[in-house]
């Protein structure tokens, strides 16, 4: 850890304490400070920070615990990563799915929370159907959707069958697998979705509404120029933390396909986790988790510059 | 679907009822299906169960189904050890996070820009890229020092997270808005930081710390790549590992797996709908802190 050169330098730059009022007490301040401060900062530098610098290291080993060495080895673990299809085809799911994950569940949300913006008789059981969905495990989703979703004795294909729609594979078949997953994790979000687009929702100024109201404007056109826009803090949030989530997809596809199948469902995490502990190769998977914060520092600076431009903040 | 930007309930009486309800009603109806399909399969037959076209209404429900599932796996030890792990868990996070959030907020010690600036640093890295050290340390505290925080001790879920880099900052940024005076008279006093602490500080912090304990809850409740890693023999599975496995060894076993479910998810279910409230403005107070 590089903590003690910063601390002394920062002795010097800090300003002379303002101990004004006399709180001056029989226990000097650093001493209490740091008690304070270092059963909960030695767990996070244990467990947080000493990890992200060792895992740095790892990736730029051959470490397979099976070799006895751990071998430096450059740039090799990545280099090979750029080269393995399977990684490219895990990018590529991991973004197909986040392209439809997030802006899915923001509608989603964003739909049902206007919807659910007013005293009408039984609202509180609308947003309590809406909020039980937060509720639930991942596990506990994905197992309700494989049932759903079964290709012999599901109730999808049920309904398909009424509709006259022939009957499909879903969850079996590796040009459908990835979309199931898709409306499972949304019908899973959609509660959170919901729970910040009502609380958003809260703060538009009614006088706003009402000024719009007057001007003549539709209620459309006043739900488009005027809501959405004061909304868009919220939707920027929603689209980061649903974009980071959705990259770290792991738990519906470990339960649903295991990657299956033909790897049509294999995602970034669940290719690392197979990589760390199927394999053991914990260099590469090492450079593959690197390589994943890599996209997701990418993909939300992009949201962040994107969404600036169109995110209002008001005052 | 005039009533957008409408005054809420302006108008609303001119009207048998609202046309919303048109909308919201197939809404949770897409909503609360999948609980209630889970319900039903939970008490069906198999015969029934694997029938084409599904049966909707089952002419003879079968119980059993759930001994039958408690008989397969122990889902009790599972609630338990998911109840131990998440219970701990929340207090630690309010004790230690409490104390460093609290010393971050106000008191002045060397290293304190730089210490707080390497915890933030850590709130942006996802899990997956410390998951193997992760592994390794835990490992090694197992064998070397502490059995019971090692690989396959519930242990190892808990104290990984015991204290977590968000919680620090959420409550530092909650202590820092408190008016500073009341600490300062009771300093006058004479009164320690930790009194300070716990007789001024914490109960006008009710609302962030019940925030923090609700948020917290979820996460430790519904983590589920942690405990896939850490812990492999059952009895010391939560209920996420516990009927991942579950599924695994019993995947074509629908009613059993149903009931199973059921049981995973009821007590979660009942804890939220009786604090409601608490969640939902946790989960709220996220979204508004990001905007």
């Amino acid at each position: 850890m590089a903590a003690p050169a910063a601390l002394l330098r920062r002795r010097g730059t800090e300003p002379a304490p303002a101990r004004a009022r006399g709180r001056r007490a029989g226990v000097p301040e650093q001493f209490t400070g740091w008690a304070f401060v270092t059963p909960g900062a030695a767990i996070i530098l244990l467990f947080g920070a000493v990890p992200i610098v060792w895992s740095a290291v790892m990736s730029f080993q051959r470490n397979n615990l099976l070799s006895g060495s751990t071998p430096y080895v450059g740039l090799r673990n990545y280099r090979a990563l750029v080269h393995d299809p399977l990684v490219i085809q895990a990018v590529a799911h991991t973004l197909v799915y986040t392209a439809l994950f997030v802006p899915g569940t923001m509608v989603a949300g964003l739909f049902l929370a206007v919807a659910m913006n007013r005293k009408i008789r039984f609202i509180s059981l609308y947003r309590t159907a809406a909020y039980a969905t937060m509720a639930i495990s991942t596990i506990s989703e994905a197992i309700v959707f494989i049932w759903l979703f079964d290709p012999s004795y599901g109730v999808v294909n049920y309904l398909f069958s009424l509709l006259g729609i022939p009957q499909q594979q879903f969850l079996n078949n590796p040009s459908e697998a990835l979309y199931v997953i898709v409306i499972m994790t949304i019908w899973g979000w959609t509660g959170f979705a919901v729970v910040i687009y009502l609380a958003a929702l809260q703060g538009v100024p009614q006088a706003l509404l009402d000024a719009a109201a007057v001007d003549g404007a539709s209620s459309w056109t006043t739900f488009r120029r005027v809501t959405v826009p004061l909304l868009s803090p919220a939707s920027l949030f929603l689209a980061v933390w649903l974009t980071i989530n959705a990259m770290q997809l792991f738990d519906e596809v470990y339960l649903s396909t295991q990657g299956g199948p033909l790897n049509s469902t294999t995602v970034l995490v669940y290719y690392l986790y197979d990589q760390a502990f199927q394999n053991f190769n914990f260099g590469y998977a090492s450079a593959i988790a690197y390589f994943l914060f890599l996209i997701i520092l990418v993909v939300t600076a992009v949201q962040f510059r994107v969404g600036r431009r169109f995110t209002h903040y008001r005052s | 679907m005039s009533a957008v930007a409408e005054p809420m309930g302006r108008r609303r009486f001119r009207l048998p009822f609202s046309p919303w309800h048109l909308v919201l009603v197939p809404a949770t109806i897409v909503l609360i299906f999948p609980f209630v399909w889970l319900a039903v399969t939970s008490v069906e037959t198999t015969g029934e169960a694997l029938h084409f076209p599904p049966v909707l209404t089952p002419h003879v429900l079968r119980f059993a189904n759930y001994p039958d599932a408690l008989h397969a796996a122990p889902f009790g030890r599972f609630f338990l050890n998911s109840a131990v792990v998440a219970v701990t868990t929340v207090l630690a996070n309010l004790v230690l996070c409490s104390l460093a959030g609290y010393a971050f907020a106000r008191l002045r010690f060397l290293g304190r820009g730089a210490l707080f600036a390497v915890i933030m640093a850590t709130l942006m890295v996802p899990f997956q890229v410390t998951m193997i050290p992760q592994f390794i340390i835990t490992k090694w505290l197992g064998i070397h020092v502490l059995a019971g925080v090692g690989i396959d001790h519930i242990g190892a879920l808990i104290l990984p997270n015991a204290a977590t880099a968000f919680g620090i900052f959420f409550l530092r940024q909650f202590f820092k808005t408190l008016p500073v005076e009341y600490e300062e008279s009771a300093r006058v006093d004479g009164a320690s930081r930790l009194t300070v602490l716990w007789r001024i500080v914490l109960p006008l912090s009710a609302p962030a710390l019940a925030t923090l304990a609700a948020l917290t809850f979820l996460d430790s409740w519904n983590n589920f790549l942690w405990p896939l890693i850490a812990v492999t023999s059952t009895n010391q599975m939560t209920l996420p590992l516990g009927l991942a496995t579950f599924q695994g060894a019993h995947a074509t076993e629908w009613t059993l797996l149903m009931a199973a479910n059921v049981m995973s998810l009821a007590p979660m279910l009942l804890i939220f709908f009786a604090a409601q409230r608490y969640f939902v403005r946790s989960v709220a107070a996220t979204g508004l802190a990001g905007t």
